[in-house]
């Protein structure tokens, strides 16, 4: 089963990519851009027909591993 | 005394670390990240670089790489443990340092000498060190320290914050701080200070005719206080 989920900075904590692609795309016309914010994004190919139970590994490897909650949040989709 | 470097694939400062190391008395040992054990030793070094490509986040996979449980270990049992660049940003992916280390702030890799102010002189690192500012140079892109307003809070009142940068008349302000980092911090301690991470690195200041011997003045000191 594939378990899909996004990893992205909390609400608050200084993205300065974000901040550039706004800045370029402000610069490219795009004017009404207020704000830019990036993240990652995976897929986990996980052994398993439960989904349940898959996202709930899932959940476990973001918290072990794929997202650094000091900085950042995981959802899973 | 006995000094341990860990080399993970990446690693790049590691061999510049173990010169600093036996240039000033340490009989250093290198160890391989998918080694089980570390040989009896009283320090462990964790070098700069860029372990696992900077894969995930920096320090993430070597954080939870096969060599690290003896070294968290090693850690936890008082042994010290000191993190230099790369080596901090896998401090804190371990959770054995609190706090993140962030891309700079000018989304630049930043490489030159900066100060920094020694702010605690009450751990083996820096006890009796006749300096109150070190010369120390810096290579990263990701060096900008952030953590919990908790966190930070807790640092201040047990005096963890090591090292700021700051000028060379020691003032710690927004113009000596070069990739944003929290509060100016350049290395934190944990509670016990027998860990300590730091972005500059001493190992490049060890020459007087190619760099400068702040680094120098860290390695002697340390040595001297393990004695």
């Amino acid at each position: 089963m594939k378990i899909k989920l996004t990893v992205t900075l909390k609400n608050g904590v200084l993205d300065p990519q974000g901040k550039a692609i706004q800045q370029t795309l402000n610069g490219m016309g795009f004017s009404n851009v207020e704000e830019v914010r990036q993240g990652k994004y995976f897929e986990v190919e996980v052994n398993e027909k439960n989904e349940d139970k898959a996202k709930s590994k899932v959940e476990e490897m973001c918290k072990k591993l794929l997202a650094n909650l000091v900085i950042e949040d995981f959802k899973i989709l | 005394m006995k000094s341990s470097v860990i080399i993970f694939p990446g690693s790049n400062c590691d061999r510049d670390m173990d010169v600093a190391l036996k240039k000033f008395g340490f009989e250093n040992q290198m160890i391989w990240h998918n080694d089980a054990k570390i040989p009896k030793c009283d320090l462990i070094v964790l070098p700069g670089g860029f372990s696992y490509g900077d894969y995930l986040r920096c320090g993430s996979i070597a954080g939870k790489s096969k060599i690290i449980k003896s070294v968290i270990e090693f850690a936890k049992k008082g042994g010290l443990v000191l993190g230099i660049c790369n080596g901090f940003q896998i401090l804190t992916e371990t959770g054995l340092l609190p706090g993140v280390l962030q891309q700079n702030k000018n989304i630049e890799f930043i490489c030159k000498n900066v100060f920094v102010k020694i702010n605690d002189k009450n751990n083996k690192y820096f006890k009796n060190i006749d300096k109150d500012i070190l010369e120390l140079h810096i290579a990263h892109n990701e060096g900008n320290y952030f953590c919990s307003k908790d966190e930070l809070k807790m640092m201040n009142d047990n005096n963890l914050i090591a090292v700021s940068y700051c000028n060379n008349n020691g003032e710690i302000n927004e113009r000596s701080n070069p990739n944003g980092a929290i509060k100016n911090i350049a290395g934190i301690f944990n509670k016990e200070k027998n860990i300590l991470g730091m972005m500059p690195h001493p190992e490049r200041m060890i020459d007087k005719y190619l760099s400068g011997e702040d680094g120098s003045i860290f390695f002697k000191n340390l040595l001297n206080n393990l004695k």
